[in-house]
């Protein structure tokens, strides 16, 4: 059981700090200092426009791929902790291997191998976007801290209930994941080592239990919350201001890649 | 798997995102003051719960493992409403900060993991109660088909989607026998986890599971001494 859930640092064991916050980076650059509701806006722009540019554009998203990689050099982001977080996707890679070969209609031999070049484009497609979206969001992640992503859910109007369940999230990730390995090492200590089907029923069993425990602590938070006065607002302290100069800036990397776009497209 | 971005058009992913924003503010009005505690709560930490519970990994045979999905555990705990909050807060912030689904995606993965998966999987429980005794065991076998067809549901709900808008070259048919094939396999997985989790909080706190609320037997309260 690993409780690093996209094996970043492939620390044994990750409890004492939050997992949520695991992921942030605290470093002063004009990235992180970007207000974090324009810096999710800016993403979901830039994002967008990358998904909806055709596959055969080879070289603009090249381009784009430069513009990430200096804004993750803007931000301090090392290369190596960059390339890391990205292992992620491998799953995904899998999969969009398949493509080539399932795609019906005329076939080409590479290397022995029938492919579809149409196949081949779409596959690169998929591949070029998921890639571009996986590292838009671990530079969100590295530049924006919990507290600042949870005020920023506040800037884009989200409604509040889901803010403060997400405040939840945060807050109490570290506390059950502490919870869950207390579980894991009391079992290990009883000599129990999952390892097959039949080992199910204590893992479920230990599911059950966290549930309880979690359920139990989340009774217990919202009567202390009462008894301090809690009338369904958290006050997040969201003073900051953004300048239009601000605003414009986290956009750039939208505006370039829909210029590249457009350039590509005459 | 989390759909990461790239995988289906701007159109289909908007549209799915409409649909997803649609659902979340149907659970928001339906829950506002219609549970025990503040909702957001009870919300919050089983979110983190359901978060928590997916790295726990099951071991299948040959080194695989699988884990739990979550969304027809969390509807038959806390009910569907608070449930389809829980799962969207988990998609979001797994998109957000892990990477995990794109950020354009977010829409479809929570239609499909956060509302498809709980609305089946809480429907198919409701329904199968009607049939079943109503007692620990048909609950758990009320649990075991819901959570079942929980997975193929929201496996459906993709399927569809790419016929919609997927940019994959993909035949139609293939996609369907293999992602609906696949995810029979693992609801069943996903059914036995389920059912080993509600079996063990019915036995240790059987208030807290909302689904079977209703259909426990009432204990009585008995009061030492009282005969005499």
């Amino acid at each position: 059981m690993n409780l690093d859930p996209i094996q970043l640092d492939r620390s044994k064991h990750v409890h004492g700090h939050n997992l949520i916050d695991h992921l942030y980076i605290h470093e002063h650059t004009k990235i992180h200092d970007l207000p974090a509701h324009l810096k999710v806006v800016g993403a979901l722009c830039f994002i967008f426009v990358v998904v909806a540019t055709p596959a055969r554009d080879i070289q603009v998203f090249f381009a784009y791929l430069v513009i990430l990689l200096s804004i993750a050099r803007l931000a301090r982001l090392k290369f190596r902790t960059l390339a890391k977080r990205m292992l992620i996707e491998i799953p995904f890679v899998f999969f969009a291997i398949l493509i080539p070969f399932a795609t019906p209609g005329e076939k080409i031999q590479v290397l022995g191998l029938q492919l579809s070049p149409d196949g081949l484009w779409v596959a690169f497609g998929i591949l070029a976007k998921s890639t571009l979206g996986v590292m838009v969001s671990i530079i969100l992640s590295a530049s924006t801290s919990s507290r600042e992503l949870l005020a920023s859910l506040e800037k884009l109007r989200v409604p509040a209930t889901l803010i403060q369940i997400t405040s939840f999230m945060f807050r109490y990730t570290a506390v059950v994941l502490d919870e869950m390995n207390r579980m894991k090492i009391a079992r290990i200590s009883r000599g129990f080592e999952p390892r097959g089907i039949l080992d199910w029923r204590i893992l479920g069993q230990s599911i059950g239990a966290l549930f309880i425990r979690s359920y139990e602590r989340g009774e217990r938070v919202h009567l202390a919350m009462l008894s301090r006065g809690y009338d369904g607002n958290l006050s997040l302290n969201n003073s900051s201001k953004s300048s239009r100069k601000q605003k414009f800036t986290a956009l750039v990397p939208a505006l370039s890649a829909l210029t590249l776009l457009t350039i590509a497209r005459l | 798997m989390h759909i990461p971005d790239g995988f289906f058009d701007v159109p289909t992913s908007i549209g799915a995102a409409a649909l997803a924003a649609g659902a979340v503010g149907v659970s928001l009005k339906l829950t506002k003051g219609k549970m025990d505690s503040e909702v957001a709560p009870v919300a919050g930490l089983s979110a983190v719960f359901i978060f928590a519970a997916q790295m726990i990994n099951f071991p299948v045979a040959l080194g695989t493992s699988g884990h739990l999905i979550g969304g027809a555990l969390a509807a038959i705990l806390i009910g569907p409403w608070a449930a389809i909050l829980a799962m969207t807060v988990v998609l979001g912030v797994q998109a957000l900060i892990f990477a995990d689904g794109g950020l354009t995606a977010l829409g479809l993965n929570i239609l499909n993991m956060g509302v498809l998966a709980v609305l089946v999987g809480y429907l198919t429980f409701t329904v199968s109660m009607k049939f079943l005794p109503k007692n620990k065991s048909g609950i758990l076998v009320a649990t075991g088909i819901a959570a079942f067809l929980s997975v193929p549901a929201s496996a459906a709900g993709f399927v569809i989607e790419y016929a919609i808008g997927g940019t994959a070259t993909f035949e139609l048919g293939d996609v369907m026998r293999a992602v609906v094939g696949v995810h029979l396999l693992i609801g069943l997985g996903e059914a036995l986890i389920t059912l080993l989790t509600i079996s063990a909080v019915l036995t240790a706190r059987a208030d807290l599971v909302t689904g079977a609320r209703k259909f426990m037997p009432k204990s009585k309260l008995v009061i030492l001494g009282s005969e005499r």
